[in-house]
């Protein structure tokens, strides 16, 4: 069989996490009641017109930026028309002609080391409405909350050769938007949708392979799948000296397979055009300094200044600043309690554990920096102990509670009431004769076991350097 | 005393001066309407319910001291592409036939706030595409100075109905001419102002980038009075234009000494009614007797307005009217089999032939393949025709010309030769393209007793020096009623 190569570019929609849609002030609030976050601008009513969000310019602009492209700084929208009932006007406004950013790259790192993926264009456009069918009356409804909901579509240039690559660039891109606080690129939700343009080639050759179009992809795991079926499924076609088609595909991740929706022959012609409505968009240097001075810091700098302004470890930081959400948290808490180690090692372990245990993404955490920083104090004071510490975290976690007033009112400080300690002691060795003899005997791990039923016994909250200080001294009696 | 025979400001100045109330003032248009619609048909909906209303909480508004304005109090008729909260809305067409928006239209809305009565809304070619007020899905409007003639269009329903004196004043739209033919058709005065002058929202498009929505009236003074409650910024409306000067009546002035007004020697070439001619010339000799500084000069690229606007607002149109599909508002077809049925029988019923002759000419243009050869050709020319005007401004403070190069013509004779009827928009369109303020005032008859209009042109922003030059001119005439409308008296 011949080598072939796969070549893989992307367009990845993304929903901006701006309040109010694009052309209209209606709330972007995700599951309101059908139809309630609409306006005569968002249904398309005659008449209406479109007043272009301010924000929605800026995030696109910042996501340029910090995909190294170039700045349209005069830019317009176009109207794509076409008919489809969950498109009010019948037609979308986009950029075709003038989109905002050109001509940008991203570095992504795989195992095969680092690679730059060419970005071709990102454009500002609308979201549709949602149909829903109704198979039960057997029609189909119309909710327009989502119509209106600014986009912007992140095309690149086919760069890349492997799912690996595939997953690493949006990796990157999801980072790169969350840090900018432009969405929360949920692939699941919708917030991020990436559609996969595939060809092969025999290895060594020029030109590219005719190409597919694949939708709806909803996780990485799901997009590495598509990957992996359609390119087995265009070699196949070219080893049996068939043609692959132009077309687009849908994909089936029950499955895992994905059929053809429609054929080049039968792609539309959207008749794109300026839209008359709406003034071109001139961004002015000032305007272009002011967004590009607000750009936050991204992970890569991030990490380094973790490593080397709070020495964490590189596994640490790596880990930490995968997530925007885990790496405020620990700057935050570390500015408070000054103990980056601790606050790293919380966010790292227990918090890790409890995601993971509730099935939760890290954007998702809900707990405030302060109350981290409490319990570390709490603890590097002395007034709770380490057992103590991991069951209050739990609820910092789940409620984020106020440790300090909460280990008040349940009682939870250490006691460190030596004498009192030493009667419970003499006490767990007095019902205990088999683990002290064990202990004598030279297990020394019978110890432990000692330990717990000391502390069990005082309620999980003794001073566990006294309890050992007083069974070591006891048992050598 | 006949209240329709007033201008729009004398009615009001009665109404402040309590020798007319507004009930007595909106009857009266609405007695007038009951009696003469039937033969001009310039409503298409008429809303005495709801004008006699809205006349009681005016009056109170008055005694108040609240409304004190020169329209407060004077019924209005609104083109019928003018949303309205509540009120039957339907562009002239059967796919809007049942169309109640849930918002008023901007310029209607600061009418309001001007204490103005609407007591109906006006018939218009359907969605404004045509000359002759005859494409109508709900009949045609006749001229009130004639019954077998049209009154012109698209705002034909407007013009009629101030020339018959069934509402004191009209608002109308103006995309390629609709405001200024049909004013120069039916013997009454119409502005088309500069864009972006009016708020469009609320305006159900049909060429955005030309569309503007204008006074008619019977003379100059109602028609900047109105404006001046009509113009102004709307955050809506991102193509409105914050302009410092709103007071249009300001230039309500008789003077034109050393005004500059240029005439386009191609404006008075082939195709020109003779008559038209003699009584646009006159008038431009009026002006220079009165001062004003008249002479011809060569306008540029004339007889390329034509096919660009109707590229331009064709292609427009073609995606604003896409929305109407039966599936949120308006009519739906009857019987259908799946979605693309629907789509296809909704539409083939909803819209009538010239609508669906523009849509399809307008796909075309923007179809891949065709766009630069066409659309963007086209903006080209639109781009040129422009600086065309600008060389002629350096020049001349207006330019003047005939507002259409015939009177109106009988019913029926139009639509046969749309080609023809798209000729005769020749001197109305490039100002649209242009984005400039045109007016036409009346300047004569022709022998057979249809009026005949004068249009004068300013530079973008400008309209005070058109208003001041067409008031001028008025001066030197008494307006004409129709012979329908003064046998009313």
């Amino acid at each position: 069989m011949k080598q072939y190569e796969t070549v893989i570019g992307l367009e990845v929609h993304v929903e901006l996490a701006t309040k109010t849609k694009i052309f209209c002030s209606c709330s972007t609030e995700f599951g309101g009641a059908p139809n309630t976050h609409t306006c005569p601008v968002c249904t398309g009513m005659p008449g209406s017109l479109p007043v272009l969000n301010k924000q929605v310019v800026e995030y696109a602009m910042a996501v340029g930026l910090a995909t190294n492209c170039k700045i349209t700084q005069y830019c317009k929208f176009d109207r794509k028309n076409y008919f489809y009932p969950d498109n009010p006007q019948n037609y979308q406004i986009s950029q075709l002609y003038l989109p905002i950013c050109r001509d940008g790259k991203v570095e992504i790192e795989t195992e095969q080391g680092k690679k730059a993926i060419g970005i071709h264009e990102i454009h500002m456009e609308e979201d549709a409405g949602k149909l829903i069918h109704d198979e039960w009356s057997d029609c189909s409804l119309v909710d327009f909350n989502r119509s209106g909901v600014p986009l912007i579509e992140i095309v690149s240039e086919p760069d890349m050769r492997s799912a690996e690559e595939v997953i690493a660039y949006l990796e990157k891109l999801r980072l790169i938007i969350q840090y900018l606080g432009a969405s929360d690129c949920k692939l699941n939700e919708g917030s991020m949708r990436a559609d996969v343009n595939l060809s092969v080639r025999e290895m060594g050759a020029e030109k590219f392979g005719t190409r597919t179009e694949m939708k709806n992809l909803n996780s990485f795991k799901a997009i590495a799948r598509a990957i992996q079926n359609e390119t087995e499924r265009q070699i196949d076609l070219l080893e049996e000296g068939k043609e692959v088609i132009q077309e687009t595909r849908r994909w089936d991740d029950n499955k895992e397979y994905s059929y053809a929706m429609r054929s080049k022959e039968d792609a539309q012609d959207y008749r794109y055009f300026p839209e008359p409505d709406l003034v071109p968009i001139e961004i002015s240097d000032e305007w272009l300094e002011k967004v590009r001075a607000a750009q936050p810091e991204f992970r890569d700098e991030k990490k380094a200044r973790y490593i080397s302004e709070y020495k964490l470890p590189e596994y640490d930081a790596d880990i930490i600043t995968l997530y925007k959400k885990m790496a405020d948290i620990f700057e935050e808490a570390t500015a408070i309690c000054k103990n980056a180690k601790k606050v790293s090692n919380y966010l790292m372990g227990e918090t890790m554990r409890l995601l993971k245990e509730n099935n939760m993404d890290p954007e998702e955490l809900a707990f405030s920096p302060e109350n981290l920083a409490k319990l570390i104090k709490l603890t590097e004071d002395g007034v709770i102990n380490g057992n103590v510490a991991k069951q209050v975290f739990a609820e910092v976690f789940e409620h984020n509670i106020d440790p300090e007033s909460y280990v008040e009112e349940k009682g939870l400080k250490m006691n460190s009431d030596t004498e009192g300690i030493r009667k419970i002691v003499e006490e767990v060795v007095a019902n205990n004769p088999q683990s002290v003899e064990d202990y004598k005997n030279g297990k020394e791990k019978a110890i432990g076991f000692l330990v717990g039923q000391t502390m069990k016994a005082a309620k999980g909250k003794a001073n566990p350097g006294i309890v050992n200080q007083l069974l070591k001294e006891i048992l050598s009696k | 005393m006949n209240l329709m025979s007033l201008t729009a400001v004398e009615l009001s100045r009665k109404i402040k001066e309590k020798e007319v109330s507004v009930t007595e003032a909106v009857t009266a248009a609405l007695d007038q309407t009951e009696a003469l619609d039937k033969i001009y048909h310039c409503y298409v909906t008429v809303d005495r319910e709801g004008a006699l209303k809205k006349a009681e909480q005016v009056q109170k508004a008055i005694d108040k001291g609240e409304l004190t304005g020169p329209l407060a109090g004077v019924p209005v008729a609104i083109k019928d592409n003018m949303c309205t909260r509540g009120i039957l809305t339907t562009c002239s067409s059967k796919i809007l036939e049942n169309f109640y928006p849930t918002y008023t239209t901007e310029a209607v809305l600061n009418l309001e706030k001007a204490g103005a009565v609407m007591i109906g809304k006006t018939n218009m070619d359907e969605f404004a595409m045509g000359s002759t007020t005859e494409t109508s899905a709900y009949g045609v409007t006749r001229n009130p100075w004639n019954e077998n003639h049209v009154p012109g269009g698209s705002s034909g329903g407007s013009c009629a109905a101030v020339a018959a004196e069934e509402c004191s004043y009209a608002l109308g739209s103006d995309t390629g001419g609709s405001i200024r033919q049909p004013s120069s058709f039916c013997g009454v005065t119409g502005i088309k102002p500069t864009y972006g002058t009016v708020s469009r929202y609320g305006l159900i498009a049909y060429g955005s980038s030309l569309d503007q929505i204008g006074p008619v009236a019977k003379d100059v003074t109602d028609c900047a009075t109105v404006l001046e409650a009509i113009a102004s910024y709307d955050a809506k409306d991102s193509t409105s234009v914050k302009r410092e000067d709103y007071d249009f009546t300001k230039a309500l002035v008789d003077n034109v000494k050393g005004m500059k007004i240029g005439i386009p020697k191609s404006y008075f070439g082939e195709g020109l009614d003779d008559e038209v001619r003699d009584a646009v010339l006159k008038a431009a000799k009026t002006l220079e007797e009165k001062g004003a500084v008249v002479e011809e000069f060569e306008l540029g690229l004339v007889d390329y307005a034509i096919p660009a606007y109707y590229v331009i607002a064709s292609a427009e149109a073609s995606s604003n009217l896409a929305r109407f599909d039966g599936v949120k508002y308006g009519f739906r077809t009857k019987e259908y089999d799946g979605l693309h049925q629907m789509y296809k029988k909704t539409r083939s019923e909803g819209f009538g032939e010239e609508v669906k002759r523009r849509i399809m000419l307008g796909s075309f243009v923007l179809s891949s393949g065709y766009y630069d050869a066409y659309y963007l050709k086209a903006l080209r020319t639109k781009a040129l025709i422009k600086r065309e005007f600008d060389k002629a401004f350096e020049r001349y403070d207006v330019i003047l010309g005939p507002a259409a190069p015939t009177t109106a013509p009988e019913i029926g004779r139009s639509l046969s030769d749309p080609i023809k009827m798209y000729l005769g928009d020749i001197y109305t369109i490039s100002v649209n393209l242009a984005g400039l303020p045109g007016i036409s005032v009346p300047c004569g008859t022709d022998s057979k007793g249809l009026p005949i209009g004068l249009q004068l042109i300013g530079d973008s922003f400008m309209e005070k020096n058109i208003i001041r030059a067409a008031y001028s001119f008025e001066q030197t005439r008494t307006y004409a009623r129709c012979a329908a409308a003064a046998a009313r008296d």
